[in-house]
């Protein structure tokens, strides 16, 4: 019996078919409503009276990142994005649509799991023993606008970071304060392939509530879909009205047309096999060639998780603390084990990555790592694009057997 | 919004996230670059039990944590022993301490070498430092409740100066073990054996059915010990492996030490062979 | 009392060879018993016999200006000696006793003139030594790693 043929050791949970969609919260109800402009306004407010930090999209160096919002206005009104393999451009729309461009280069995981995080910090005592002081707690968070793509990819962390033995519980302490206000897509992004991925453009779980925006004769509004109590319950202190049937109509038609506008696709069906099986394909000397090692696609993309932790004391070496930060397995130190690294060359390094993500994935957290956001594309400054990857090794498979 | 995905998560244990201190009892020198260290709670902190296989994260204030693997008797309530080789910032500091010294220890992590029965003729095989992890594999066989029809300890090391627990082999040999050592290199002072390891196995005679091997040593030594035990007819199922990758939070959420399809802190370190083969035999996994 | 032809044929060393081969190496075999630090080969001596080791151990030393070092030992089974094999047939290693030792020696001058004149035997046997010194050859490589040094650049 070959050895992916057996569970898994021991730990891990038990392989899903690549692209799955993790199922979890609560399904979405039929009635929808509507908020206007200033009922979103009114939203984010709220949830900052709520205590909350709202974060969203806003414009900052040339790009929508996330970044604090106050209210509706500091969203990227009439902003529109040109994406494509190593290239990301804004430019002027004709229209005030608040949410006209696709995923920019960050994602929930700045705030989930920060670049950078305290984790302890030790006292030495008197009689030599140490002692360990507690963290405070982490802020109260409301995320506005996040994708069907960012939904799945948050839905891939907490496996990873709560679904094992040991959960991490600062993320948890975030994800379980967290108010997640989802918006449907209506265009989709020059790399996204969220339809391959079967992440999207449509959010069906994981909000509490899901906009799609809507901006025509009839004005510039929201339909809403509510998705967890914790929704209902701020639904309930907004001023709204029910959505018409042809406003639902128009709100699913532009999902419709996202879905059909995808900038790139991706066979998934045997992907898992696929990666584990061409190990040695020679496609692999080829990215080689052209990988920089840089990391951009380990920052960018929303489920890699990788951290390092370092040690470090004051001065009077009494105090010690312990930070946490963004690692990526591109880089040369990350296998160091005994005198030397494991992962040497850039080829066994984008091995790694792609091989992690769509495949050994599944092995180690039972769904894929991808959501086929495409920032890794985007953001490649070759443009290194892992569906083209995919399919050059598909094309002959089982050539090149590990 | 409630927690969704994940099972409702154990409450975070302290014990996995934070060191918690212990204090060293004894620090004895095995070698040049190699010291073993017990260790017993600090008032207040739980005397947790390991499993032989299983690995602590030993932190050294403000410098950080190595992952060592036990290698006392796991048995003896409220004592840990680490062997240690002094290689970096960590271990050096670690292998400093002295009796008194307080070291943060986070800890039990990782799978557990296999319970030998009655009816296994248990062989340890181990390659230099490698014999420190199974020393509670042999303690368990020993003074355990089960113990196995047969016990054998094969061990490969360097020169006759760097081989560990000297003593004690002579004692396990003294018990009724079958003992047998071997070194790569020596002076004619050494009266023992000079050679691979690998020579050993084809000195024991064993009924390959009822051989139950644990491994561990460098990767390569495990591979050509593996290899030698399988010419004997050893199945692959039969035979144990540890094997080590940088791991830095023990817990599964660090990513360093993703080997393939698995997690090394949380799938190992040790491994039945059929899961590790695939794992080994990769170059730059 | 077995003949010494009945000993090579009980031990695994010369198993492969068939029976009238056997014969034929027997026939330059004496049993030994060599004392505890006797030398049975010298460095830069020419070979006149190889053993087979029936009890005891044989350690394989090189020395050097304040150095005396052990290359291998070997045990009861394992061939000594293959330099006698080829020209100029002198021996690389000291081969010393360790404890006193019981072996077969085979007279080097005998046997390479049987293998003269009969090539088959001559294949049979060489074939033989082949095989021990691929084995050798194999470890020694691996040790040559020195796997249980200390980690390159620590």
């Amino acid at each position: 019996m070959a050895a992916r043929d057996r569970p898994p050791p021991r730990g891990g949970p038990a392989p899903v078919a690549a692209g799955s969609r993790p199922v979890y919260g609560r399904a979405v109800g039929s009635d929808r409503t509507v908020l206007d402009r200033g009922g979103l306004d009114a939203l984010i407010v709220l949830l900052r009276a709520q205590g909350r930090t709202v974060i969203g999209p806003t414009i900052s160096q040339g790009a929508v990142t996330l970044g604090e919002l106050s209210g509706a206005d500091d969203l990227p009104a009439g902003w529109r994005d040109e994406q494509d393999g190593g290239r990301y451009r804004l430019r002027r729309g004709n229209d005030a649509a608040l949410f006209g461009y696709s995923v920019g280069p960050h994602s929930l995981k700045s705030h989930l799991l920060p670049p950078s995080l305290r984790l302890l910090q030790v006292r030495r005592s008197q009689d030599g023993t140490m002692e360990t002081t507690d963290e405070p707690e982490p802020p109260r968070l409301a995320f506005i606008g996040v994708r069907s793509c960012d939904l799945h990819a948050m839905g891939i962390q907490d496996r990873v970071l709560m679904g094992g033995a040991h959960p991490d519980g600062d993320y948890a302490a975030r994800r379980e304060g967290a108010f997640v206000v989802a918006v449907q897509c209506g265009q989709a992004g020059g790399t996204c392939f969220c339809v391959s991925m079967g992440t999207g453009p449509r959010a069906t779980s994981g909000f509490d509530l899901a906009l799609t925006e809507l901006l025509d004769g009839d004005g510039h509004r929201f339909t809403v879909e509510v998705g967890s109590e914790d929704g209902a319950a701020v639904m309930a202190e907004l001023e709204h009205r029910a959505a018409t049937d042809a406003e639902v109509r128009a709100a699913d038609a532009a999902v419709e047309r996202a879905a059909g506008q995808m900038g790139r696709q991706m066979e998934t069906g045997d992907l898992r096999d696929l990666l584990q099986d061409n190990l040695e394909h020679p496609r692999w000397d080829d990215v080689a060639d052209r990988c920089l090692t840089c990391g951009n696609c380990t920052s960018v993309c929303p489920t890699c998780f990788c951290t390092s932790v370092d040690d470090v004391t004051d001065l009077t070496g009494e105090t010690a603390e312990r930070h946490r930060r963004w690692d990526s397995c591109f880089t040369l130190e990350f296998s160091y084990v005994h005198g030397g690294e494991v992962r040497r060359s850039a080829r066994s390094r984008y091995r790694q990555w792609m091989t992690h993500k769509l495949s050994t994935w599944i092995d180690q957290f039972g769904t894929s790592g991808c959501v086929g956001c495409g920032r890794c594309i985007t953001w490649c400054p070759v443009a290194i694009d892992i569906t083209e990857e995919v399919a050059a090794i598909r094309g002959d498979d089982g050539a090149h057997a590990g | 919004m409630a927690l969704r995905s994940a099972p409702e998560p154990a409450a975070v244990d302290a014990a996995t996230m934070r060191p918690e201190p212990w204090r060293v009892t004894s620090r004895s020198r095995e070698t040049d670059d190699t010291w073993t260290l017990a260790l017993e709670p600090t008032a207040g902190t739980p005397a947790r039990a390991y499993r032989p296989g299983q690995f602590a994260m030993l932190y050294a204030f403000g410098v950080g944590e190595a992952p060592i693997s036990v290698s006392g008797d796991v048995a003896a309530p409220g004592r840990l022993v680490h062997t240690v080789r002094a290689v970096g910032a960590v271990t050096r500091r670690v292998c400093a301490a002295r009796p008194g010294d307080v070291l943060g220890v986070r800890g039990p992590f990782g799978t557990a070498w296999p319970q030998a029965g009655a009816d296994d003729h248990l062989v340890v095989v181990a390659g230099g430092i490698g014999l420190a992890p199974l020393r509670p594999v042999v303690y368990r066989a020993l003074g355990g409740p089960e113990r196995p029809g047969r016990v054998t300890v094969l061990y490969g090391g360097r020169r006759p100066e760097e081989l560990l627990f000297r003593d004690e082999l002579d004692a396990w040999a003294a018990a009724g073990v079958d003992v047998a050592i071997t070194v790569d290199r020596a002076t004619p002072a050494w009266r023992g054996r000079v050679g691979l390891v690998t020579r050993l196995i084809d000195g024991i005679e064993a009924d390959p059915a009822r051989t139950l091997a644990v491994v561990c040593g460098p990767e390569v030594m495990m591979r050509f010990t593996v290899s030698a035990l399988t010419d004997r007819g050893v199945a692959p199922e039969r035979m144990h492996v540890s094997l080590e990758r940088n791991m830095q939070c023990a817990v599964g959420l660090c990513g360093h030490c993703q080997l393939g399809t698995v997690l090394v802190c949380r799938d190992g370190p040790v491994f039945a062979y059929p899961d590790a083969a695939p794992l080994m035999a990769v170059r730059e996994l | 009392m077995r003949t010494l032809d009945e000993l090579l044929a009980e031990g695994a060393a010369f198993a492969d060879l068939d029976a009238e081969h056997r014969r034929l190496i027997a026939g330059c075999a004496v049993n030994r018993v060599v004392a505890d630090g006797a030398l049975l080969l010298r460095e830069g001596v020419p070979d006149e016999a190889f053993f087979l080791i029936r009890r005891g151990a044989v350690a394989l030393e090189v020395s050097a200006p304040h150095r005396l070092l052990t290359v291998e030992t070997l045990h009861a089974g394992d061939l000594v000696g293959w330099s006698w094999m080829l020209p100029p047939y002198r021996s690389h290693f000291d081969a010393r006793a360790l404890g006193e030792t019981h072996v077969i020696a085979f007279d080097a001058t005998c046997l390479r003139g049987k293998c003269e004149t009969d090539p088959v035997l001559g294949y049979a046997l060489y074939r033989r030594f082949a095989a021990v010194i691929v084995d050798r050859l194999q470890a020694t490589r691996l040790r040559l790693l020195d796997l249980y040094g200390p980690p390159v650049g620590a």
